[in-house]
């Protein structure tokens, strides 16, 4: 008996110490994720908090030599450049993956599709941005905003068209037999049930897709860019944060190094805002008890 | 009003896997039929075929002729309008889980492009009724997804999604083998009662349910009917030694 005892106490003992262990690991990988993140924003806000100002928001870029100026031209095309590459990435990107879900699973087209995909995911940026230039720039013999839309739309369509299909795939069937049990054509289950069941993981993906590509600078080297001045016309060269935080980061100007950090500062915000935004914007017909 | 069905020479695969061999059968209106019998021996198949349901898997596949009233179902219409005539209840509760309750009985309606406000109110408040919900739900209709009722509600709100599209024939596989015996108790209840209007086949391994709910019972064996008889005589005085050691628990 107490033979027993004593080892039921050691086991309770090692039973803490892994329970401790455990969820000491958990914590400290959870520190290990954010920690970067605050990282990089609190070294943004000491570096480039003190250029902000509301030119830096109302002002296009002084020429070199100047003091001031601001990125506003460099805001507004990144959200022209981001709003034209959602609007081919995302549809292009929930249209395929609704395909390799629902209409092509397991068949051959699917696989090949699915095997594009990745491989695309994996296409250096700078690459995407030689072929859309070869593709639209060359033959239309100018930079624009609209290659450059297709450039960041083109990177935006792998990483959705992947999340879509597991988030359809993670629909249980049940579901998809109820619709059709009651009637409803295919395509309208696909549509109004299964895809809206997956949609706050369909929106993750693109939400993912669209913070991945706000901050690409190569794939527009060649094809939006850059400008120094106004323009929000698709069929010209437009200015965007990354591309002008990359020329002023390079620059010899202490004033513009400054305004580099603030850039990046900005495009960091831009980023969790919009995100935050589609979130809040999403979530809130979700009704009680649902998920 | 319910109508008869009248299986004849049905078969049907899964792949290589011929699980339902020469099926000759007929369901009388506005009654219960109950199937029986052990895992795997074809009963969930046989009413996936009666809404054309069991197509619906790549690898299935069906011959024979199912008449639903005076409808060929495999020839004279398409598997979407037939589905619309036979409703189907599954074996677990299986409500859209983004929908409202009251979005879960309209789907059926509203998928098929029907929006007149006041009918669709009226539709949905006599299926909830129908389906003994309305009393439980009336509050919360727009507010509560119908993911957050209890299982034996949601299995009954599935039903009322179900009674919404106005069927001739419900087909419930297992539908309360996922619940407790309360809501059991209420399932079956209406069952009883949704007979005066439907012509119902339910496929159950509670044997008890069926001689509960059912005037005529049937039992599947390894593809194939061995026997379908009025539920008194299934469970007295069967025709067949292999539904007698079935029913008694001698079996395998």
């Amino acid at each position: 008996m107490a033979m027993q005892h004593k080892t039921g106490r050691a086991n309770h003992i090692w039973r803490m110490f892994a329970n401790h262990a455990a969820t000491g690991l958990a914590v400290l990988s959870t520190i290990l994720v954010v920690a970067p993140l605050v990282a990089i924003f609190i070294y943004l806000l000491y570096k480039g908090a003190s250029s902000l100002n509301l030119a830096f928001f109302t002002q296009i870029p002084k020429p070199v030599g100047e003091a001031g100026g601001g990125m506003a031209n460099a805001i507004v095309g990144s959200g022209i450049l981001l709003g034209l590459g959602s609007l081919l990435g995302v549809p292009v990107g929930i249209g395929a993956g609704i395909f390799l879900a629902e209409f092509g699973r397991g068949g051959r087209l699917a696989n090949f599709v699915r095997f594009t995909a990745d491989v695309l995911n994996g296409v250096p940026s700078i690459v995407m941005g030689i072929s859309v230039y070869s593709l639209i720039v060359l033959p239309q013999k100018h930079f624009s905003a609209f290659s450059g839309g297709v450039a960041l739309g083109i990177m935006m369509i792998p990483t959705i068209t992947r999340t879509t299909e597991e988030m359809l795939l993670m629909v249980p069937n049940a579901i998809r037999e109820a619709a059709l049990g009651l009637g409803v054509p295919n395509w309208r289950s696909v549509l109004a049930i299964t895809l809206k069941t997956a949609s706050p993981g369909v929106i993750t993906g693109c939400m993912l897709a669209f913070a991945r590509v706000a901050g690409e600078t190569a794939p527009l080297l060649f094809t939006a860019f850059g400008n120094q001045f106004w323009s929000a016309n698709v069929n010209q060269p437009i200015a965007a944060l990354p591309l002008q935080i990359y020329v002023y980061a390079i620059s010899p100007y202490d004033e513009w190094h400054r305004l580099a950090w603030a850039g990046a500062l900005v495009l960091i915000l831009l980023i969790v805002v919009s995100v935050a935004l589609v979130r809040f914007v999403t979530t809130r017909g979700v009704l009680k008890g649902a998920n | 009003m319910g109508v008869g069905i009248e299986v004849s020479n049905l078969n049907a695969w899964y792949g290589s896997n011929h699980t339902l061999q020469d099926i000759n059968l007929h369901i009388p209106a506005n009654q219960a039929t109950a199937l029986i019998g052990p895992s795997g021996c074809g009963k969930s198949t046989f009413v996936r075929c009666l809404n054309r349901m069991h197509e619906t898997n790549p690898i299935g596949k069906v011959t024979g002729t199912v008449r639903i009233g005076d409808l060929n179902i495999y020839s004279d219409a398409s598997p979407v309008e037939i589905r619309r005539r036979v409703g189907m209840v599954f074996q677990r509760p299986n409500p859209f889980p983004t929908m409202s309750i009251y979005d879960n009985v309209a789907s059926g309606l509203r998928l098929n492009g029907f929006r007149n406000r006041r009918m669709l109110d009226e539709v949905v408040e006599r299926s909830l009724k129908h389906a003994a919900l309305f009393d439980e739900v009336k509050d919360d209709l727009k507010k509560k997804s119908g993911a957050s009722l209890s299982g034996g509600q949601q299995q009954r709100l599935c039903i009322a999604r179900a009674l919404a599209v106005d069927p001739e024939v419900m087909l419930m596989d297992e539908p309360a083998s996922a619940l407790d015996p309360v809501s059991t108790a209420k399932i079956e209840d209406l069952i009883f009662q949704l007979k005066s209007q439907y012509t119902i086949v339910i496929v159950t391994h509670n044997m008890q349910q069926a001689a509960r709910v059912a005037e005529r019972t049937g039992f599947f064996l390894n593809g194939r009917l061995v026997e379908l008889d009025s539920t008194h005589k299934i469970f007295t005085n069967p025709g067949d030694k292999r539904t007698e050691d079935y029913i008694t628990g001698r079996f395998g």
